[in-house]
């Protein structure tokens, strides 16, 4: 297919979506179309892991069919078809996120191994101890252990920025944790179990005054947001495939390339070396010196089919729509008698996760699975972010581009069968 | 509609789940442990007090969790008095085949155990059937001194 041939459908496609056609968008995800205990099938997990448009699915067998083969080794003609499309799923990510280069674009297994290697590299090249990493009160598990595992490892100090009622950012606090010995600030940008969109920009230019780099879990946010890192002026920023419409094993780790490149390797193994004897090794620069190994190529051709999709539905798009979603849903879940949404906060993503007087999240999850409405129920592996607001756990309600007020209203159905049990 | 949900949550489950008995500490218990089920967060302390000759004095619990897991906890801690040791241990066995064998029943023989039919209806929720084994886990780890047990 010519480039023009492609760019002329991409138009089609954005064109068509102006006013957003969600029936249409419904028909691209095969998933979507079945029933669940004899129930027409509300997806409502998207926080967790989203589904993949056929693009994806099609991508991916396409790879496997035509022209697999491991990548920048083979000199034989299916190698470097792959190689090519492998970087250039690469290119595609730099693009997405407005990175300055493919360069910046580390490919790990998903968010949570990003953050493990900067913790584990940019730890080893830039942290003595006593140095301060700061993080915030509604992490994700995946951004707090690791700092917990490196200050044991190597004497850091870590500290946790206050969230209040409504669940934003203390702004004030954060200032006053800011100081000489802060290095790094370390920090969600949607928080996974509440959905408050933090405003990262401003967290980045507090932190940057201080002389602190900053690294961005932007697992929830990449799906709902236009992202663009050089704007936000963070130095990381992490996120994963699958919650983005994306195949699982595989996500993005982006830094500056002049701060990724001083950092030393994750890992060690094949792919990652300029020279190896017996006695030392001499590493490839970023991103290659940390991608030890064969990497996950199919998952990265299906992670930038899925980047395709939604670029050629535009992400202000799925934006609006998404918050129309949000707005309708808050509504008519805040209308259910006994029901209380945990996290209030003005700007949100598509998240909501409630609780209800009488009925545990595990039964409220349950029952709605049997009327065809999948939710999570338990801490979102956020469990002091339930702490803080004083729950073991929550149901949460998480959608995405394919969701619909109809499906809205089958969840409240649902609530209503909680209720008939527990009410 | 919803015969398996209807099955599942019973009046009688509804009815231990939201005012669980026995659901306090024990002071003078003689063994004691915890358990969690860290998919859902549950967590459990289970106290036992045993009579020199082996039997259960008194048995009760603390803790939060769903409606399932609380039923059973609150059952258990009924159930559990007067029983032996090994008795108790028995009683799981027959209690962890209740929730996951089609067709198996509790018959009334022995003590009221025929009670525990109410939680069968877990059989057809497999991801529930931790929360219906976690306090009686818990339970056998406090017999045998284990302290503290996780259903992962």
């Amino acid at each position: 297919m010519s480039d023009s041939m492609k760019t002329a459908e991409v138009l089609e496609g954005a064109n068509s979506m102006l006013a957003f056609d969600v029936e249409r968008v419904r028909a691209d995800f095969p998933i979507l179309h079945q029933e669940i205990y004899g129930q027409p099938l509300v997806y409502l997990d998207n926080g967790a892991s989203a589904q993949c448009p056929r693009a994806v699915i099609d991508s991916m067998s396409e790879v496997y069919e035509t022209y697999y083969a491991n990548v920048h080794r083979g000199v034989h003609y299916l190698s470097q078809r792959s190689t090519d499309a492998f970087e250039g799923a690469r290119e595609k990510v730099a693009r997405f996120i407005n990175a300055a280069s493919a360069d910046e674009i580390v490919f790990a297994r998903g968010t949570t191994e990003a953050i493990n290697l900067v913790a584990d590299s940019f730890g080893r090249a830039f942290l003595e101890p006593g140095d301060e990493v700061i993080i915030s009160h509604m992490e994700h598990h995946s951004n707090i252990v690791p700092w917990q595992l490196l200050r044991d490892r190597a004497g850091i100090v870590l500290k946790v920025i206050p969230i209040d009622d409504s669940g934003n950012l203390v702004m004030e606090a954060y200032r006053e944790l800011l100081g000489p010995r802060t290095k790094l600030v370390a920090i969600t940008h949607v928080a996974n179990s509440i959905g408050t969109i933090v405003p990262v920009k401003e967290v980045a230019r507090l932190a940057h005054a201080v002389g602190a780099k900053v690294l961005i879990d932007g697992a929830q946010a990449v799906p709902h947001l236009q992202v663009d890192v050089q704007d936000l002026g963070v130095d990381f920023y992490a996120f994963s495939s699958h919650k983005l419409y994306g195949p699982t094993g595989i996500g993005v780790l982006w830094g500056r390339f002049d701060l990724l490149n001083a950092l030393p390797p994750y890992q060690g193994g094949g792919d990652m070396i300029q020279r190896v004897t017996l006695e030392k090794s001499e590493f490839k620069a970023a991103p290659h010196r940390f991608e030890a190994g064969t990497p996950a190529i199919v998952e990265a051709v299906g992670l930038g089919v899925a980047i395709d999709y939604v670029t050629a539905l535009g992400l202000d798009n799925i934006a609006a729509h998404e918050h129309g979603i949000l707005a309708y849903a808050t509504a008519k879940l805040s209308a259910v008698e006994g029901l209380e949404i945990v996290g209030t906060a003005e700007d949100k993503a598509a998240i909501v996760s409630f609780t209800m007087l009488g009925a545990h999240p595990h039964d409220i999850g349950t029952i709605l699975d049997r009327t065809g409405v999948a939710v999570r129920a338990g801490h979102h592996c956020a469990e002091p972010t339930m702490d803080r607001f004083g729950v073991d756990a929550t149901a949460r309600a998480s959608f995405g581009l394919y969701n619909t007020r109809e499906e809205v209203d089958q969840l409240v159905e649902g609530l209503m069968l909680v209720k008939e049990f527990f009410g | 509609m919803f015969d398996e949900l209807r099955q599942l949550y019973q009046e009688v489950i509804l009815d231990h789940g939201t005012q669980p008995r026995n659901h306090h500490a024990l002071a003078d218990a003689t063994c004691r442990a915890d358990g969690s089920n860290p998919v859902c967060g549950d967590m459990l302390t289970v106290y036992l007090k045993l009579n020199p000759d082996g039997t259960v004095a008194d048995c009760a619990f603390e803790g939060k969790g769903c409606a399932i897991s609380m039923a059973s906890a609150s059952m258990m801690t009924e159930l559990v008095k007067g029983r032996t040791v090994a008795e108790v241990k028995t009683l799981f066995e027959s209690f962890h085949r209740l929730c996951t064998e089609d067709g198996y029943v509790l018959d009334d023989a022995e003590e009221d155990a025929d009670r525990l039919n109410v939680l069968a209806g877990v059989r057809e929720f497999p991801v529930r059937v931790k929360c219906a084994t976690l306090a009686w886990h818990t339970m056998n780890a406090a017999m045998h001194g284990d302290g503290e047990i996780s259903t992962e």
